[in-house]
């Protein structure tokens, strides 16, 4: 390491220079997590989806409505474990740009079919107990400064657009961060008693927890084939193709922001790579005298790779803090909209690998052509 | 005294390559920040021109689209007598419509996508002047015949023209293509209301909506007054135009967002591109700058030069963003409605005044990688550097 001070030295030789190009580089590195992140927003479903669970709903489409009897048919069926049902809530609470999904759940299963989401149990107890009772995301929760014990009013809009009053009896959290911890939970039972008499007796979807994703296609088969030819036909999918159903209808917008985002990323690329270039050629001369003077080729070459990825590396991390900083202010931007943007840890190596690679290869060029260079010619210029 | 344009552009046509990169940036930034707002923008457009300033769209009090509402066939004959109402040959222009979902395959990618069906009145034609059928015929009342919108018809498999398609429990045979101007009816599929609800084993009686042609835009309070009042209803009155510019706001809060995010991140970066190559100018020059100073222009002389040289460059660079982007007018695209859950196609809407914000874009990135460079070159002392001639 006899040449880390030569190395610091030529990074700080023009100041400037130096600046723009590291903050060109974390310019970069915020788009490029920027992008990441907003692309596994819109997949989020698709990526936390069980692989150990099918979602049934009728084949006439999502707004039709199953007996309620389909519950028992289901779990008689071999290879599953569990079934439950669920209900789209659709209320309002407060104004309609508070939007948040609110499903009505069967207790006596949903624990069951949903382990990933954690309820302490004399939470859980308490909202089992209590007709009028809800839990909520810990994310939920903490968006509209709820605590438990609080009262919550939220206005029907598919059901009569009467004023519903819940008690938040529990607040839900799950192992992973980017699990879902936005959703709104209330019970069946009440739901069922409170609703106009169509709807009585229904549920929206049901879920089914398989003992082995391996069954997945039989027991869907089981489960479609068993309803053919009555009132209500039903279609079963894996719960990834049942989240990738909405998640491909955004498809073209998320196609069109990473098409046009990724264009621009290498633009800046362009940009940082050929600064690089620059400061090299200039100092064709400096290097052709540390050559004169015995420092090897395969030294040279090393000492402009370093020094264009000392400041990859730079800009790398500070591109990176910089999107650490601003990724949870546009999260907050888009809340209701988007599920929450976040920043995983692969997502935060790769992006700091990356930015070493582009810098390892905008320096490749030069340094080769550096190492190259007749001794005679070089010193010509100095 | 100034210093001729002429100097500026053929310093640029020298340093060619470093210029390059810096249109590249500017242009790109450009080109992005107009093709996320044309995308809003056409959006925002789809739906507003849907709704028409001439009718009124009635749902049930509280509801927050047409799919969340519910208006019962009673409700609907006391509206029909309501004041404010335009008439025609058979009676009040009243569409009581049954809105439903159905999953329909997209041609591009053959997953299902959530087709909005819209069960209509057979009077619609005279209620929505902006639709008109344009292949085939209307559908016949009590008929299972379907009109397709013709984005519906270029988007989704099956609903071409005589073809014979499942919705629900019965098979409809599409009889009509029609043209909506680009609004979101144009990804619709129309047909009789009553045989939509038997065919989705809706009650009979039962509509998400209706939509009424009034005498004139100012009826709109009279017949809101009338319905509002009226203890037999339980309805929000609303302007067409107004309910459907209130459902294009979460989308494209979505995208100017995110564009907007997108397009400022690009914006530094393309700034400190402008910087690195008017530095890099400067740096170049210290003899030319020299010289001239000592001819006897004066330092603000310097600096316009610059700050001139530097919105050339951004000049191009905006001029060739939007260029590259104006090929996307017209594009259609289709994504998710946040409102109605539909599918919904659109297309890119790119106007002058927002290539000329995308220019003004530009300039403003110019002035900005420009100014500080062309402050130094003003200060350079002009003894030393020409001691280096």
């Amino acid at each position: 390491m006899k040449f880390s001070r030569l190395i610091f030295a030529n990074l700080f030789r023009k100041k400037i220079r130096l600046i723009l190009t590291v903050g060109s580089f974390a310019i970069a590195l915020v788009l490029f997590t920027f992008l990441a992140v907003v692309r596994s927003a819109f997949n989020r479903g698709v990526e936390i989806a069980g692989a150990d669970r099918l979602v049934v709903v009728d084949r006439v489409g999502l707004m039709n409505l199953m007996p309620i009897s389909y519950d028992d048919k289901i779990a008689a069926i071999p290879g599953v474990k569990a079934v439950t049902h669920d209900h789209w809530f659709g209320g309002v609470y407060q104004d309609e740009k508070n939007f948040f999904p609110q499903f009505v759940i069967d207790v006596e299963n949903h624990r069951q079919v949903y382990p990933e989401f954690k309820v302490p149990d004399d939470q859980w107890n308490k909202f089992a107990q209590d007709r009028q009772g809800c839990i909520a995301g810990a994310k939920l929760a903490e968006r509209f400064h709820w605590k438990v014990g609080d009262r919550i009013p939220i206005k029907t809009t598919l059901y009569g657009g009467a004023i519903w009053e819940f008690n938040l009896d529990g607040i839900y959290h799950t192992e992973k961060a980017d699990g879902d911890q936005g959703q709104f939970w209330l019970q069946w039972k009440y739901f069922d008693e409170n609703v106009p008499s169509v709807i009585k007796s229904t549920a929206g979807w049901y879920i089914v927890k398989l003992n082995s994703p391996d069954d997945a296609a039989r027991v869907a088969k089981a489960i479609d084939e068993k309803f053919a030819n009555s009132p209500h036909e039903t279609k079963t999918e894996t719960e990834s193709a049942f989240a990738g159903y909405f998640a491909k209808q955004f498809g073209n917008i998320e196609f069109l922001i990473l098409s046009i985002g990724g264009v621009v990323f290498f633009t800046l690329l362009l940009v940082t790579g050929n600064t690089m270039a620059i400061s090299v050629r200039e100092r064709t001369a400096e290097l052709g005298v540390l050559k004169a003077i015995g420092v090897s080729d395969r030294a040279v070459l090393f000492l402009v790779l370093a020094e264009a990825s000392a400041i990859a590396l730079f800009g790398g991390v500070l591109g990176l803090g910089l999107a650490l900083l601003m990724i949870p202010g546009i999260s907050g931007a888009l809340t209701g909209l988007l599920p929450p943007l976040l920043l995983s840890k692969p997502m935060l190596s790769f992006g700091l690998g990356f930015a070493l690679f582009v810098g390892v290869v905008s320096g490749l060029l030069p340094g080769i052509s550096a190492m190259r260079m007749r001794v005679v010619n070089a010193l010509r210029r100095v | 005294m100034a210093i001729p344009i002429i100097y500026n552009v053929r310093s640029v046509r020298a340093r060619w390559a470093s210029a390059i990169v810096a249109v590249a940036g500017i242009a790109g930034t450009v080109g992005v920040f107009v093709a996320m707002l044309s995308l809003a923008k056409g959006f925002r457009a789809t739906l507003v021109s849907s709704g028409s300033p001439d009718n009124a769209l009635i749902v049930r009090g509280g509801a927050t689209s047409e799919m969340t509402s519910g208006v019962a066939l009673d409700a609907v004959k006391v509206i029909q007598d309501a004041p404010g109402i335009a008439r025609g040959p058979n009676g009040p222009l009243v569409t009581a419509e049954a809105v439903l979902m159905a999953p329909i395959p997209l041609i591009s990618t053959g997953t299902d996508a959530n087709v909005e069906l819209r069960g209509v009145s057979s009077n619609v034609l005279e209620i929505r002047k902006n639709v008109r059928i344009v292949q085939g015929r209307m559908f016949q009342p009590g008929l299972a015949e379907v009109i397709v919108g013709k984005n519906a018809n270029k988007t989704y498999s099956g609903l071409t023209l005589g073809n014979r398609t499942r919705l629900g429990k019965m098979e409809w045979q599409v009889v009509g293509i029609f043209d909506a101007g680009g609004s979101s009816f144009d990804s619709e599929v129309w047909g009789d209301a009553h045989l939509f609800a038997a065919a989705y084993d809706r009650p009979d009686t039962f509509f998400q909506s209706a939509t009424v042609h009034l005498t004139s835009p100012e009826a709109l309070t009279q017949l809101k007054d009338a319905l509002t009042s009226d203890p037999r209803l339980n309805v929000d009155v609303t302007r067409e135009i107004d309910y459907y510019s209130k459902q294009s706001t979460s989308m494209t809060r979505l995208i100017t967002t995110l564009g907007g995010f997108v397009a400022f991140i690009m914006a530094i970066g393309a700034v400190f591109g402008a910087l690195n190559t008017m530095y890099s100018a400067v740096a170049d020059r210290g003899k030319e700058i020299a010289t001239m100073r000592a001819l006897g222009f004066g330092g603000p002389s310097v600096v316009i030069s610059f700050l001139i040289e530097a919105l050339l460059i951004s000049f191009v660079g905006g001029l060739l963003g939007c260029l590259a982007v104006l090929r996307l007018n017209g594009l259609t695209t289709s994504t998710i409605n946040f409102q109605t859950f539909s599918n919904l196609a659109f297309a890119f809407k790119i106007t002058p005044g927002l290539l000329a914000e995308g220019i003004v874009f530009a300039l403003v990135m110019g002035v900005l990688g420009g100014f500080f460079p062309a402050v130094r070159a003003a200060r350079l002392p002009v003894a030393t550097a020409l001691r280096e001639l």
